[in-house]
């Protein structure tokens, strides 16, 4: 490992600290997401660290759009109307890491949630839910393209 | 019998082409409606209004007393009436020059200090956050730019001018991409800026937040980007040729909505 | 300390629709910098919300979420007057909460 002192200088706050004591390599340091399946670069193992193989369920409603002007922002949200939903995972497939987010919703909230990823490339759009322990899971396509200079 | 069959083909393939760049219109407009529901210009916009609020400066005033045209401290409906002549500095000022123009004189800010620093840093990133919460506060009002004053007419005819004056080492001018309807680059429709191009489009667009790069732009950085792609020289930060296009623009403008601060790709 | 969120939270019809944005460069780590050297991700990694002190959704996020992101969601109950919080931390230790009243 060869850490150049500019390097180091560049890896802020504690892990800088345990870059220059030679304790972690900058590469570490970057990708320090520890978290199962959110450091996970395969698509088939990301749905794995869920801990079984979903079911394909019609009972999901993956609202996302069928082109995005800009991957840096893609609106994705996601409806289960399967009964006892208590997590719901967001998969981009073909980003670097594709697990983007994870939701738990206690009793008496909806499984429905609303946010925005971004996506390297046009891609499906994979939605996981867990339903009184069993998983479930709907995808849809969205095409990321991007506008000309102006706008 | 065969050229018949031919051109049924172009025929054809033309409506299906039209067709299919209609699929992509609409896909586009759903992708910019479903970015609606939430603009972080409005992280901007709390940010331009705690601004406003808090004394700052030399002379540690807020901004409060600022006059944008329709009297001091009135911000309500003041966006949709700029640029506009104001008789205690004898020139026409859009937003920002004018937001700089009371950091100066109520809160003691230096003012070539604040036209060097670049977009986005240091006081340019408060006139930006001052300037999103402005325009927020005439959101849905019609686009009104005052023609009353002479300076008002004749930065009007100076902004038209400098609209079709082609330069640069492309020869490109304003006009050349904003002249004429159904203009696109791309996916990107290019509005008619020689006229109304109709509500929230063009001029009643900005400030707006740019998803692409996660920066909140006013119409000075949006105007700085134009000649950036024409690859002009860098024009000053609110000087009076930048300020004379806003008055062509928002003149030509006049009626639309304004949906500032808006959101695009 | 993070820099302010811009929530709100609505109840109607017996239940409580929030939408909330967060001021986060949500830094991917796949970037490089002028030097080519590779920016260190920097994103929120977890939110929480939680009504008059009840924990109403949690979540984990990696770095693919949007720079300044957005969340929408709905619960039941909820009563204009009431409390609706939401916090987040991110992956360098940093944090915020914000609180405000259900409309």
């Amino acid at each position: 490992m060869n850490t150049t002192r500019r390097q180091v200088i560049k890896t802020t706050g504690v892990l800088g600290t345990l870059v220059s004591l030679g304790i972690i390599t900058q590469a570490q340091a970057i990708a320090a997401d520890a978290r199962p399946g959110f450091a996970t670069k395969s698509f088939a193992d990301a749905i794995a660290s869920l801990g079984g193989t979903p079911t394909t369920s019609a009972d999901i409603a993956v609202n996302t759009p069928d082109i995005a002007e800009n991957g840096a922002v893609v609106p994705v949200g996601a409806t289960s109307k399967i009964p006892n939903t208590t997590d719901m995972w967001f998969f981009v497939e073909k980003n670097p890491y594709p697990l983007a987010a994870s939701f738990s919703f206690p009793e008496g909230t909806d499984p429905e949630v609303k946010t925005r990823v971004k996506m390297g490339t046009s891609t499906q759009v994979t939605v996981v839910v867990k339903a009184g322990g069993e998983l479930y899971a709907a995808s849809k396509e969205t095409k990321v393209t991007l506008g000309g200079c102006g706008g | 019998m065969k050229r018949k069959l031919a051109l049924v083909a172009v025929l054809a393939s033309s409506v299906m082409g039209l067709a299919h760049a209609n699929d992509v219109e609409a896909g586009i407009a759903q992708y910019r409606e479903m970015l609606q529901d939430g603009n972080p210009a409005e992280l901007f916009e709390m940010s331009g209004e705690e601004l406003w609020t808090t004394p700052r400066g030399p002379k540690n005033a807020t901004m409060e007393k600022c006059d944008l045209g329709k009297g001091p401290g009135v911000v309500a409906a003041a966006f949709v009436e700029l640029p506009r002549y104001f008789a205690d500095t004898g020139r026409v000022q859009d937003l920002e020059s004018r937001i700089v123009t009371c950091m100066v004189s109520l809160q003691g800010f230096d003012e070539a200090k604040i036209l060097k620093t670049g977009y986005a840093k240091g006081e340019q990133a408060n006139v930006r956050d001052m300037a999103t919460y402005v325009a927020g506060a005439s959101r849905e009002l019609k686009i009104n730019v005052p023609q009353d004053h002479q300076k008002e007419r004749e930065m009007y005819e100076v902004g038209k001018r400098l609209f079709f004056m082609r330069s640069g080492p492309h020869d490109f001018a304003c006009a050349t991409c904003h002249a004429e309807d159904n203009k696109r680059i791309r996916l990107q429709g290019l509005p008619n800026l020689t006229g109304n191009p109709g509500d929230g489009i063009g001029f009643a667009a900005w400030p707006a937040y740019r998803v692409g790069n996660g920066q909140m732009w006013p119409m000075q950085k949006r105007l700085n980007d134009c000649y950036r792609q024409q690859r002009f020289p860098e024009p000053k930060f609110a000087s009076d040729a930048t300020i004379a296009l806003g008055v062509y623009m928002g003149v030509n403008a006049k009626d639309a909505k304004s949906i500032a601060p808006a959101i695009k790709r | 300390m993070g820099k302010p969120m811009r929530i709100r939270a609505k109840a109607a019809n017996g239940e409580t629709t929030v939408r909330a944005l967060m001021a986060h460069i949500m830094e991917g780590g796949q970037r490089k910098d002028s030097s080519g050297n590779r920016i260190p991700a920097h994103h929120i990694t977890d939110v929480t919300a939680s009504h008059n002190g009840k924990t109403v959704l949690t979540a984990q996020w990696g770095s693919a979420v949007s720079q300044n992101p957005f969340l929408a969601f709905t619960f039941k109950g909820g009563a204009a007057g009431e409390k609706l919080a939401i916090s987040w931390k991110d992956n360098k230790g940093d944090s915020r909460t914000d609180e405000v009243t259900i409309s």
